[in-house]
């Protein structure tokens, strides 16, 4: 009974093992450039999560960009709760990696290019992002704009 | 006229009226970057909103005498297209310093694109932007909706006997109040009415599609900017297909469609003069145009199989038709996906809509609906004079807020603007082609620029040459403010440099 389970597990783990094989890596310029190419097919998709999780009942669309375009990401709401960071000014958001099902013009949502995901893993944490002030701006700024308000106090008073 | 010292500091005045305006209002930005604690974006407003002010104010001392002198209306001309000109170099200051752009050039293409609420972008890493140049970035095709001088008017140049001079400089024809000043503020009076409940709307929508409190406000805010200015800018990378909802393309739509509606009949419907948006020449011209071009345009969507059912290609080709037709530039799909998937019938029916364009003095660009249904009623009108006999004496009118009889003058007028459309986009379309672009993307690309749309076939980006940055700016600029006013500035200009030399 033992070897006949372990023969199914064995057999199933192999199956996702060539399952997961058969997904490839892919960019957002190869996705857009060769959409037809790569229509519902399975694909492995890596990029940052920018803007807003947005949750849709139990699922949620994030955005993933990989610096050359954003690919909108169609995955169930639980999933997102892996993501601590979405890009945006302050942040650097989490890098995942996703394998989903790529769709050109997805029946389900109104022909929209997009990736249902099977799965989501981060692969990098975001973090948010440090800036140092820059006062020798801060500087210019302030002369500048004491010039700028005596020009105006000026005309203020000549009434020009 | 031109080198008159006199003449030169009558358009100084009023342009440094202008540029002062230009640097008040980059107060917005600087607060909004303040409440987000983007430290170095408030510096970045801080110096430009003084360097602004600075060179506004130096243009209104310097020639402050001319205040109470005549403007003529080549000088209203020259007005607003230098301020245009000018406006875009002191605004491009605070995206370059941002360090959102990879050259000054690259910035001030987007300040003419925003001021001519055209929509094509070449910000980089959009998605990381601050707050405070997005404000910016909005407020500025807001700003060039409604007009600059129209602001300078409602705010800074009272009781001026020229105004009305600088008003048409800027395209705008329609008064709708007997003073240019009162128009004026009835045009920023509607626009601002729209900007409080359509941003209402779309925060609402987008708490809903599951965006936190504060950035469904914003992006409410600025996606109104940008839908009501008929402008195309949008806060992500993805434009409106970031948001994934049908409820924000079916709202974005209808705001852009009723912002490409002229302001004259904006206020007659206010004025609860609501026949007018059945009767209207322009309205029935655009309804046919649209319902024509998307038929054709969805046609050649299910032809090439490129959705695959009827609502996609209907929900896709409908909303970026009309996105076209009222030169709004809202996209719902990568740019490169027109090139690649749509084929040429539906790009055909998109490169038509987009030069065809919205309504005359809206925040609209393209020939306009007024034009082309005065140019159809004119079409007809010499048909009927062919078949009917030379004893019948036949008097065509058309409507527009009122009956107006339809004249020789009507139709020259219309004809020799369209012309020149077609002459720009010709321009933009050669400069594409000889850059070694194919030549439909080239003339998509053209067509855009000419007609201030904003969807892109993937040519407007960074890498492009400058050449083509430079070429497209000048088609945004001339087509915005309808041509005459840059050519008065370009005659003053060639005029100016011949009289110095000749001494």
């Amino acid at each position: 009974m033992v070897a006949i389970k372990t023969f199914f597990i064995t057999i199933f783990t192999g199956i996702l093992i060539a399952s997961s094989g058969s997904a490839m890596q892919v960019t957002s310029t190869e996705l857009v450039d060769n959409a037809k190419e790569y229509d519902k097919k399975e694909v492995i998709y890596s990029g940052e999560v920018i803007g807003d999780i947005m949750k849709r009942d139990e699922y949620a669309w994030i955005n993933v960009s990989d610096g050359d375009n954003a690919i909108g990401i169609w995955l169930p709401y639980e999933e997102t709760k892996k993501i601590e960071f979405t890009g945006q000014y302050r942040y650097k958001g989490d890098i995942v990696k996703i394998i989903g099902i790529f769709n050109r013009a997805c029946p389900e949502h109104g022909g929209d290019l997009d990736i249902h995901a099977k799965s989501i893993e981060v692969i990098e944490n975001g973090y948010e992002i440090k800036r140092n002030i820059n006062f020798y701006g801060l500087l210019i700024g302030i002369i500048l704009f004491i010039v700028a308000m005596t020009l105006t106090l000026i005309i203020y008073r000549k009434k020009l | 006229m031109p080198g008159n010292a006199d003449e030169i500091k009558i358009i100084g005045y009023y342009i440094g009226k202008v540029i002062n305006i230009l640097g008040i209002i980059q107060t917005i930005p600087l607060i909004t970057s303040l409440i987000y604690r983007e430290w170095n974006i408030s510096i970045v407003f801080l110096i430009s909103m003084s360097i602004t002010l600075l060179v506004g104010s130096l243009l209104i001392i310097s020639c402050g005498f001319a205040k109470r002198k005549k403007i003529g209306w080549s000088h209203g001309m020259i007005i607003a297209s230098f301020s245009w000109f000018l406006g875009m170099i002191l605004c491009a200051v605070p995206y370059y310093l941002s360090g959102s752009y990879g050259s000054f050039l690259d910035s001030c293409f987007d300040v003419m694109s925003g001021f001519t609420t055209t929509g094509l972008v070449l910000i980089q890493d959009l998605d990381h932007v601050s707050n405070g140049v997005n404000m910016w970035r909005h407020m500025l095709t807001y700003l060039g909706g409604q007009g600059m001088i129209v602001l300078a008017l409602t705010f800074l140049v009272k009781g001026t006997s020229g105004s009305y001079r600088m008003y048409v400089g800027e395209a705008k024809d329609e008064q709708l109040l007997p003073n240019v000043v009162s128009t004026s503020k009835a045009i920023w009076y509607i626009s601002g009415s729209y900007l409080v409940v359509g941003t209402i709307v779309l925060w609402i929508t987008g708490f809903f599609i599951g965006m936190p409190v504060d950035r469904s406000f914003l992006h409410a805010l600025w996606v109104f900017m940008a839908a009501w200015s008929t402008g195309g800018f949008a806060p992500q990378t993805q434009n409106i297909l970031y948001y994934h909802s049908l409820s924000y393309e079916v709202i974005t739509m209808i705001l852009f469609i009723i912002g490409s509606f002229n302001f004259a009949l904006h206020y007659a419907v206010w004025n609860k003069n609501r026949r007018e948006i059945t009767r209207n020449i322009e309205i029935q011209s655009m309804s046919i145009t649209a319902t024509a071009l998307t038929i054709v345009a969805i046609a050649g969507l299910i032809k090439f199989n490129v959705y695959p059912n009827f609502i996609a290609s209907f929900r896709k080709g409908f909303y970026l038709l009309i996105s076209g037709h009222t030169t709004t530039g809202f996209m719902t799909i990568y740019a490169k996906q027109f090139f690649n998937e749509w084929g040429n019938v539906a790009l055909f029916a998109v490169i038509i809509a987009m030069l065809i364009g919205g309504s005359a003095c809206s925040t609209a660009g393209g020939f306009k609906g007024l034009r082309m249904g005065i140019i159809f009623k004119g079409f007809f009108r010499e048909i009927k004079r062919i078949i009917l006999p030379d004893s019948i004496i036949q008097i065509d009118k058309f409507h527009h807020i009122g009956d107006i009889v339809l004249e020789d003058r009507h139709l020259r007028s219309a004809m020799l603007i369209v012309l020149a459309y077609i002459a720009t986009f010709m321009i933009g379309t050669f400069g594409g082609i000889s850059f070694g672009y194919p030549l439909t993307s080239a003339a998509f690309e053209a067509a855009s620029a000419t007609g201030n749309v904003g969807l892109s076939i993937g040519i407007t980006q960074p890498q492009m040459p400058n050449t083509l940055k430079i070429i497209y700016i000048f088609i945004m600029w001339a087509a915005r403010l309808e041509f005459m006013s840059v050519l008065a500035l370009v005659t003053y200009l060639f005029f100016g440099m011949r009289k110095k030399w000749s001494r």
